[in-house]
């Protein structure tokens, strides 16, 4: 079966997009709505003792060649955002649904189709791959999980993955093991692995987070070329603002479970609204000699407890803002201050 | 060639070589750079340049393949590499300079409660009593903004933040004139990040510490930066004052650095640098940046001169 084929298998639901509001992208790939994931914590191992609100509401459509950029500290639920989408684990509450077709519950067989579709960069590449595997090896796992028998198949599809992520000569690469190869060309191969299942959706947690500052623009740049060439919808997750304007159409910025937020690139980093996004643009350094004379603005404390979140606005305990009486009180809406630029705040009230 | 005396940390010729397998590593190559009292300099470079085999080198926290160590780093006037082991490490470290390890926030002792490793330098090499020395820990804390009942918690209890404090308060508490620091924020978040430098740029102006900081992001180490040294392949092709080299870098490979750095304000599209470093097991005659480099020419295949530019240095053909 290819994978054209396996796509229209996965179309046997009617698509949910009709009831959702009218987007400029008519060609939705993933759509994420009311997302709740909850952990529960238990009490000497039986006894519930209440729940690790990771995601806590969010709502969003990526549409197919769009990136989305997730930005946020560490502990703010990216990773439980993005490991959910892979249903690595369920969500509690709302919907998953990938080409208008709900996810929440694949099983077996389904699951392992869908997963095929939805590639995944990791964060620290040599982490990611066996050691005692080959490239050849490794490239080869998704291929012979995913029923690709024929030998000579499989070594022209690794072969091409390699040349894909501009590692030649690739038959020299494929001999070698992860520990031969520099930083840069792990990440690669990382890349090559998420992307020979020919996937729709890629996901890239951090994936330049852990290298040299000299190749992260090129691995960037890479994976910009491949989402280009193969029309893919990806989520890149990152803490790193810098680079996220040169990488992305919408930024998304979560703080404590939720997205606080969102817009597309100029009305997050131009029309900056929450005071989290002011916070954390002003923490982000530029190379410039004046940085070393002044110091930096940073809000007071700590991300809260995902347990007990502060009632109100996640951020009123850290923010120079706080309004006494209306954001310790009400959690705000989102409020729409331009069409598609949606802020968690009172402040636009 | 005598010491200066303006300068708190003089480092001439200095060459860390390690024997492997492959052959032998040249990891530091013949490091030249000076620093003045409570100046800031910042080493950057790509992963592999001897970075961090420079700041051991400094140090003398060598590990057992060493090939060859020489050259002279002068400490105000003492020149350490006369000293023997152990007197280096009675009269140098901690005493002189410290430092704070690469992923700090992991190389705390687990099973010892933090404020004791704080105090312990000071029982070492002070020789004081343990309440003195806590109370030493005691006021440490409080000045890099580490709440003082953590003094009795472990490491695995405390945020990334504050093992990274801790890991300052530590390297501070002996008030050495010079701190030597290894990627201190690279695995912490942009606001924990901006408020370790906060910490930095005040301890600098209150403590007159001078700092060796070591790293491969350049965005970040403008918090800090006096001065700038730029690693190549084991050597340092160009020192600058902080506010020359971040507007105009005058060393091909310092302007392709700054270029592929991606700039949160203004417009120019980030770009990389083609092709890998040179091993460092024969590192190529000439310039080693050469291969790389756009603006090669003829006179490329010999060595460069150090060409100084006022008090900075530059080791490149096209400013001779």
């Amino acid at each position: 079966m290819t994978n054209k084929d396996k796509t229209k298998a996965m179309k046997t639901s009617s698509p949910a997009q009709s009831e959702q509001k009218s987007s400029v992208f008519s060609d939705i790939l993933l759509s994420i709505k009311d997302l709740h994931v909850w952990f529960e914590l238990r009490k000497w191992g039986f006894r519930h003792a209440g729940y690790v609100r990771a995601v806590d509401g969010i709502t969003f459509d990526l549409s197919n060649s769009e990136t989305i950029a997730i930005v946020g500290e560490s502990g703010c639920g990216k990773t439980s955002l993005m490991r959910t989408v892979l249903l690595l684990n369920r969500p509690t509450k709302g919907t998953v649904a990938f080409d208008g077709r709900v996810i929440n519950d694949l099983k077996a067989e389904d699951l392992k189709n869908y997963r095929s579709h939805v590639g995944y960069v990791q964060q620290d590449p040599y982490g990611a791959m066996p050691p005692f595997m080959s490239i050849q090896a490794i490239l080869e796992e998704p291929l012979k999980i995913n029923g690709v028998k024929d030998p000579v198949e499989r070594f022209n599809r690794v072969k091409k993955a390699l040349e894909e992520v501009k590692m030649s000569p690739a038959e020299e690469f494929m001999a070698k093991f992860p520990h031969m190869l520099s930083g840069g060309q792990q990440q690669r191969v990382v890349i090559a692995r998420a992307m020979i299942m020919e996937p729709r959706l890629l996901i890239a947690d951090e994936p330049v987070s852990m290298l040299d500052a000299s190749v992260r623009v090129e691995i960037l740049k890479l994976l910009r070329g491949l989402q280009k060439k193969h029309n893919l919808g990806v989520i890149y997750i990152t803490h790193d603002l810098s680079t996220v304007r040169y990488f992305s159409e919408q930024i998304f910025v979560m703080y404590a479970g939720q997205v606080i937020e969102k817009g597309n690139v100029k009305q997050v980093l131009q029309a900056t609204s929450h005071p989290y996004t002011f916070a954390l643009l002003e923490a982000t350094s530029d190379p410039d000699a004046r940085n070393a004379t002044v110091q930096k603005e940073v809000p007071p404390g700590e991300p809260p407890s995902l347990v007990n979140p502060p009632k109100g606005c996640r951020f009123h305990p850290r923010c120079p803002k706080m309004i006494d009486g209306v954001c310790n009180v009400e959690m705000p809406p989102d409020f729409e201050p331009e069409p598609g630029h949606f802020v968690k705040c009172w402040l636009l009230k | 060639m005598a010491n200066d005396k303006q300068f708190l940390l003089d480092i001439q010729e200095l060459k860390l070589h390690f024997r492997t397998t492959k052959g032998v590593v040249q990891a530091v190559d013949g490091v030249n750079f000076q620093l003045k009292p409570n100046q800031a300099v910042v080493v950057v470079g790509e992963s592999g340049c001897g970075k961090t085999s420079l700041a051991k080198a400094i140090l003398r926290l060598l590990p057992r393949n060493v090939q060859h160590y020489g050259g002279k780093v002068y400490l105000n006037d003492l020149e350490t590499m006369g000293l023997t082991d152990e007197e280096y490490r009675k009269q140098v470290r901690w005493i002189k300079m410290s430092l704070v390890p690469q992923a700090a926030m992991n190389s705390l002792n687990p099973v010892l409660r933090v404020g004791d490793q704080v105090a312990e330098p000071m029982m070492i090499h002070y020789g004081v009593k343990k309440d003195e020395a806590m109370q030493q820990a005691i006021k440490m804390f409080q000045h890099v903004g580490v709440p003082v009942d953590f003094i009795n918690r472990y490491a695995f209890e405390l945020s990334g933040g504050m093992r990274q404090r801790v890991a300052i308060a530590m390297s501070l508490v002996t008030a050495p004139a010079l701190v030597m620091l290894d990627e201190p924020t690279s695995a912490l978040d942009v606001l924990t990040q901006a408020n370790i430098f906060n910490l930095l740029k005040r301890i600098k102006s209150e403590m007159a510490t001078s700092f060796v900081l070591i790293t491969h992001d350049i965005a970040t180490s403008s918090e800090l930066a006096d001065r700038v040294a730029v690693m190549y392949a084991g050597q340092i092709v160009e020192v600058a004052d902080a506010f020359t080299f971040f507007k105009q870098p005058r060393h091909p490979y310092s302007a392709k650095l700054m270029a592929s750095v991606p700039k949160l304000r203004g417009n120019d599209e980030p770009d990389f640098i083609t092709g890998q470093p040179p091993s460092l097991i024969n590192p190529p005659t000439g310039c080693r940046f050469a291969a790389r480099c756009p603006k090669r020419f003829g006179k490329c295949s010999e060595e460069p001169p150090t060409v100084t530019i006022g008090e900075d240095k530059v080791k490149c053909w096209l400013h001779v």
